[in-house]
């Protein structure tokens, strides 16, 4: 009875309703799609910290590293999740990746194409066939995992035909010294903070090498483009209206075509948006390495699809997050790395992501049932 | 001005060979509950996605407010404020209240190129629009899969209403729900009447229909079988008459023959 009254005398004075139950912050968090990568990275920081602590990791020079892989990773897949959101996949990530190698480098090296033409040619292609991917995907009703499948293939064979032709070889070096004097190629290619990692080397608070200049010279473009498209993304998942079509599109396509959402359009720019996000990579890649290899970017569409999948996107769409796909590209760049620094065989590297996949995978099914069922 | 808000006129839908309606004709005032009853297969379903602009008819005109309208698509239809609800309520159930709400429809703020979605707006609109329906939204942020049937039937009207529909189309808004969740959607289609809009209610079970409806449209076969004014049929007739009271009746009689013939 005492109860009772004092939970109608606690609403009368809050005016709030007794039916609100009260949540606990966990409570909140359990609903968040990161949750899971989240707590993932801490216990991957955590283990290296006590295995690798003293190993050099994570001084400056290994934490650019292994945030430089994790950035690479997430780069492609914040675009894979924003898709997967969106109710569908992209296989074709990869092949894109190498596809876009090439259409920078052929025609800067063998057509004489100044740098900043081809990346423009580089990227007008990819808007090509994120297109093309997506129309064939809407106009068709085909599963995207059979179109995108044989866009994968496609591209791929594409690739090597294309440079093989032009180049008789299946690399394409040759691009560093172009790098410079272009107005676009910095981009992709410039470490910032350069002058803080040299104040930091004065100040003997960094690694140095043996001529006096800091071992880690700044953040990698890699990094800068991550923390950009991380954020850029989740702007446009929890801010805006095209974010909300986005989950619409995924979560019921039918249902959201009905409320007049523009399900074909909102789909077709997302697949513009991983090819796009994979061109980015390549730039980057490319311009670092300095030659295109048309094998680049093998089977990076499957661990982009891990890390979104890690980082809480649901397979069926609908659900997930920019920021937790970005956990997940750093959950599976800092074990990648890091695993150099133990004594662990990295032949047990994919032991590890596949493992972590399930996880993931069992424990948001957990989610989802938890969301939409706590009548 | 004819006394009618819209009207459908001779309505025909063709799929290949297969007629799917013909020669429908309905008309609706303001503040008229039209019930359109049928059973599985009369055309319903057609019916509907060609009041919402789904479908184009292959035949007759959709008049509103004096107007000949031509659908290219089912924005068309709810920009000129016919709303409708289909049986699975285009509500997307991870989804929280408010997305649900304005999904397809955001209100944004902020300057052109980098408009945002107004989430606080939205929130308090969606709130604001449920309690008045006498559903307190514990939490506009949380899930629709957390809300009762009778509740989601709700949102998803009280959204076709917010968003200017004059013309409600609701499609089987009862047949999921139990007695009481049932009725709790049912005095709220007639409140809605009540404040001048036209309800067309599409429904097989006559007791929900015959209780809140002005009008009465049996489809059969893709053909309608009449419009009836509530005073001129009764609750039986409507009955027979869409649940093919011949064939009941025919039924009935072969039974009794079978059963003659097992005696002798």
């Amino acid at each position: 009875m005492s109860v009772k009254s004092q939970s109608i005398q606690s609403k009368k004075q809050t005016g709030q309703d007794e039916r609100l139950k009260k949540i606990s912050p966990l409570r909140v968090l359990l609903n968040r799609p990161e949750l899971g990568a989240l707590g993932g990275s801490i216990l991957v920081f955590i283990f290296f910290g006590i295995v690798a602590g003293d190993t050099g990791m994570f001084s400056a020079y290994g934490a650019l590293n292994f945030l430089d892989v994790s950035a690479n990773l997430g780069i492609i897949a914040i675009a894979a999740a924003m898709l997967m959101i969106g109710g569908e996949f992209d296989l074709s990530i990869g092949s894109m990746i190498g596809f876009a190698g090439i259409c920078i480098a052929i025609p800067a090296i063998y057509w004489g194409w100044p740098l900043w033409m081809s990346i423009t040619f580089a990227f007008a292609m990819a808007v090509l066939i994120g297109y093309f991917n997506g129309i064939m995907v809407v106009r068709t009703g085909l599963p995207s995992f059979i179109v995108t499948l044989a866009m994968l293939f496609i591209l791929r064979g594409a690739t090597l035909a294309i440079t093989r032709l032009i180049t008789g070889r299946t690399q394409v070096p040759g691009l560093r010294v172009l790098i410079e004097d272009d107005p676009i190629a910095w981009i992709f290619a410039t470490d910032t903070f350069q002058w803080l990692f040299t104040w930091l080397g004065k100040m003997k608070l960094i690694a140095l090498r043996t001529d006096g200049t800091p071992l880690a010279t700044g953040i990698p473009p890699s990094v800068i483009w991550f923390i950009a498209l991380t954020l850029f993304a989740t702007w446009i998942l929890m801010k805006t209206r095209y974010g909300n079509w986005i989950f619409a599109s995924g979560g019921d396509k039918v249902g959201a075509t009905n409320v007049g959402v523009p399900v074909g359009r909102v789909k077709i720019s997302l697949f513009i948006g991983t090819a796009v996000a994979s061109t980015i990579f390549a730039c980057i890649q490319v311009l670092d390495a300095g030659s295109a290899d048309t094998m680049r970017g093998t089977l990076k569409e499957l661990e982009a699809i891990a890390a979104a999948v890690v980082g809480g996107c649901l397979l069926t769409g609908g659900y997930g997050s920019a920021i937790g796909a970005a956990l997940g590209a750093i959950i599976f760049g800092t074990v990648s790395m890091g695993i150099f620094y133990t004594d662990v065989d990295t032949d047990w590297f994919k032991v590890f992501l596949g493992a972590m996949m399930l996880i993931a995978v069992v424990f948001n099914n957990y989610i989802r049932r938890k969301v939409t069922e706590n009548k | 001005m004819s006394e009618y808000l819209v009207q459908f006129n001779n309505i025909s839908k063709f799929f290949g060979k297969v007629i799917a309606l013909k020669d429908v004709t309905m008309r609706l005032r303001k503040g008229e509950i039209m019930c359109l009853l049928g059973d599985n297969g009369a055309g319903k379903s057609t019916l509907i996605k060609t009041l919402a602009g789904v479908h184009k008819p292959d035949e007759g005109e959709i008049i509103f407010e004096d107007k000949k309208i031509i659908f290219d698509s089912p924005r068309d239809a709810l920009d000129i404020g016919i709303g409708t609800v289909y049986q699975d309520l285009a509500l997307v159930s991870l989804m929280s209240v408010t997305r649900n709400f304005f999904m397809g429809r955001e209100p944004q703020k902020g300057i052109p190129f980098f408009k945002t979605f107004d989430v606080e707006k939205a929130n308090k609109i969606a709130a604001e629009r449920m309690g008045q329906i006498g559903i307190d939204v514990r939490d506009p942020s949380q899930a629709v899969g957390t809300m009762s049937g009778g509740e989601r039937q709700c949102l998803a009207i009280s959204r076709a209403i917010y968003f200017g529909a004059k013309v409600l189309v609701l499609d089987e808004p009862t047949s999921a729900l139990g007695v009481h969740q049932a009725s709790m959607v049912l005095k709220y289609i007639v409140k809605a009447a009540s404040e001048g809009l036209a309800v067309i209610l599409i429904t097989h079970n006559v007791h929900h229909a015959y209780p809140v409806g002005n009008s009465f449209t049996v489809l059969n076969r893709g053909r309608s079988m009449g419009t009836f004014q509530k005073k001129d049929i009764s609750r039986e007739k409507l009955l027979s008459m869409m649940a093919g009271g011949e064939e009941l009746d025919k039924l009935e009689v072969e039974l009794k023959e079978m059963d003659r013939v097992a005696r002798t």
